[in-house]
């Protein structure tokens, strides 16, 4: 099967996005696995037609502020009580009311860090090349096209059977995809 | 500006729809890019933009003479520590704060209209936060160590005072310019794609192919993408009130009279938010005309901003009541003689202009026709910001210059250096912005497709 290897995947390009989601949702009831949807906007129902597994990024930041807000109070308590105690007319040296707002900077730094760097990191980018790129079609992918591959590396792929099926679904057109 | 009710496409309910209607996912795409991918700026751009960058040199002397010479040159000396520094900084900070709310409030309550602004909202908060954040820095005498703010492990063995609302600022302010800079960095993730596919040029190509990261619009990037961007928007709505408020708290932790005012940080929030509308108003207006966004950016909007104008300009009048009100009621003679002070002192005339500039003008827009009248919206909005600065003059220099004993009575007067200073940021502020316009989509073209989306349905694109 030397077709897996020079090429990365078939990819049908639609033109509206009710087209792209009832290919994608027919792609993965024919039993493909390895498919991913190109769109110049987020679409309702896809991540469901798809059947993507939902991010875990929500409980990394919930992680990411706990970080921050730990940090931040470690860090005042320490300061103000052990590293550097100022005997102010007699107050309490553990003033945490006091602590407070920092803390919630630092909270909300430490989850917005991990929300963006965490999406990105989970994304796979920054990736300055992809092979999709070298398809000038593709370039219409962030304007008004809408775009379903099916990767060579697919249980189920099979160059001339995969291509038949996608022209089924009567794309605009249906590119080979080098690797 | 021009030619404005020549089209009244209004909706059923009789206001102007969000997005004019014929637009596809390719004309709001091609049109917002041409802007940015254009090889020539237009003429008013470049007039523009010389001013700006005429005040920013303006704002460089001015800081070059400062670091050379001290702050000295500066009309602020004891009892008026505090003039137009921090007034410039609150003033400033205050106009970032409408872009985060544009951005992050309205997108939690599924605002349809906020789409069109949000994208130049934010870079104002950003630019607004960076004039801001100046000011402190350049009012410690010796910018350069500016970085003993911060707490790290020192060899002068000396920490800083974890109780006080002036560090609490330090991480507010940091975090805020942080976050806000995220904020937009992610949204432009995809635009910048977008760029990168219709530059022609090789350049252009590879400069937003790199800040783009090789973004793809694969179905689940896009998952993960608006997950991290409504957990930002979520996280960005408390941070922006809290900001403020500490902004308040710097004045309410004191003891002087007019500051120490439990009112404070929510009516410090309510006039950034004030103040910020006013802002996003100056500049969309000229901006709507310049390159013909009137289908984007519609009387819809205008209208909107300033229906929150009109809401925020009431809290604002409710403090300035209750500020009398409290004074009054609290018996102390300090409170009362400032109160009295402002209102028929030396600098009375400041007061009074604040009132009309933020109480009396603001209520033209309870009437459908000045919301409609796009002009008159500029100038409104024209007159809130400067009423926005003049109420913080009256707060930080009227309570500083007549505080408890007569004998540290003293009247404040600003130098040419002062003015030369505020002047000059605003020629920073718009210098950035002016760059902003030419080289990044002023208006998010993506959330726009998403627009088309929403408003013309799957059957006809």
């Amino acid at each position: 099967m030397d077709q897996r290897v020079e090429l990365y995947g078939l990819l049908a390009e639609f033109e509206h996005p009710h087209e792209l989601l009832a290919a994608a949702a027919t792609a993965r009831d024919a039993g493909y696995r390895r498919v991913e949807a190109y769109s110049p906007i987020p679409l309702e129902g896809m991540t469901e037609a798809l059947g993507t597994v939902p991010t875990q990024l929500p409980r990394l930041t919930l992680l990411g502020g706990l970080l921050g807000a730990a940090v931040g109070y470690a860090l005042q308590y320490w300061v103000a009580v052990i590293e550097y105690p100022l005997n102010v007319g007699g107050r309490p040296l553990h003033s945490w009311p006091a602590f407070l707002p920092i803390v919630f900077e630092l909270a909300v730094l430490g989850a917005s860090l991990t929300a963006v760097l965490g999406m990105l990191a989970l994304n796979g980018l920054p990736r300055p090349h992809h092979p999709l790129f070298a398809v000038p079609e593709f370039r219409l992918a962030s304007r008004d096209r809408f775009f379903l591959c099916i990767e060579a590396r697919d249980a189920k792929f099979d160059l001339d059977q995969t291509r038949s099926f996608l022209s089924e679904l009567h794309p605009k057109s249906l590119i080979e995809v080098p690797r | 500006m021009s030619g404005e009710p020549a089209r009244d496409d209004t909706l059923s309910d009789g206001r102007p729809p969000v997005l004019e209607p014929g637009h596809t996912y390719a004309t709001v795409t091609d049109q917002i890019s041409s802007i940015v991918l254009a090889r020539r700026a237009p003429r008013s751009w470049l007039g523009g933009f010389i001013v700006a960058l005429g005040l920013l040199m303006v704002f460089l002397y001015a800081t070059a003479y400062l670091l050379a010479t001290g702050i000295g040159i500066w009309g602020n000396n004891i009892p008026v520590a505090w003039a137009f520094d921090i007034i410039n900084f609150v003033w400033w900070i205050g106009i970032g704060h409408a872009g985060t709310l544009i951005s992050a409030v309205l997108l939690l309550f599924r605002q349809q209209w906020r789409t069109s602004i949000n994208r130049f909202a934010e870079a104002m908060t950003l630019f607004a936060v960076a004039c801001a954040g100046l000011y402190p820095i350049l009012h410690l005498g010796r910018p350069w160590i500016f970085y003993w703010l911060l707490p790290y492990p020192s060899t002068l063995g000396v920490w800083p005072q974890f109780r006080s609302p002036l560090i609490w600022d330090v991480f507010a302010v940091s975090t805020y310019a942080t976050v806000s800079l995220l904020f937009w960095y992610v949204g432009l993730i995809p635009d910048l794609a977008t760029l990168r596919d219709r530059a022609q040029r090789r350049v252009p190509q590879v400069i937003y192919g790199i800040l783009a990261m090789g973004w793809r619009g694969s179905a689940t990037h896009w998952h993960r993408y608006q997950t991290a961007y409504l957990l930002l928007a979520g996280l960005a709505t408390p941070l922006v009130v809290s900001v403020h408020s500490i902004v308040g708290l710097d004045f309410a932790a004191s003891i002087v009279p007019g500051w120490h005012v439990t009112l404070f940080p929510p009516y410090f929030v309510a006039g950034a938010i004030f103040s910020g509308f006013a802002m996003v108003m100056t500049l969309a207006i000229p901006l709507r005309a310049v390159y013909g966004l009137q289908d984007f950016i519609t009387l819809r909007h205008l209208g909107n901003m300033a229906k929150v104008m009109l809401t925020t300009g009431l809290i604002v009048a409710y403090g300035y009541l209750m500020e009398i009100f409290f004074s009054w009621y609290s018996g102390n003679e300090f409170e009362w003689s400032l109160i009295v002070n402002r209102l028929l002192g030396p600098y009375a005339a400041a007061y009074w202009s604040l009132i009309a500039c933020n109480v009396l003008i603001p209520q033209l827009l309870w009437f459908r026709r000045v919301r409609r009248n796009v002009p008159l919206l500029f100038v409104i909005s024209l007159i809130v910001n400067v009423g926005m600065w003049l109420e913080r003059f009256v707060i930080i220099v009227i309570s500083l210059h007549h505080d408890f004993l007569p004998s540290s009575w003293e009247i404040y007067r600003p130098t040419i250096w002062d003015f030369a200073q505020f002047f000059g940021s605003i020629g920073l502020f718009l210098t950035l912005l002016f760059l902003f316009i030419r080289v990044l989509p002023v208006i998010s073209i993506f959330e726009l497709r998403e627009l088309v989306h929403a408003t013309s349905g799957e059957e006809e694109d």
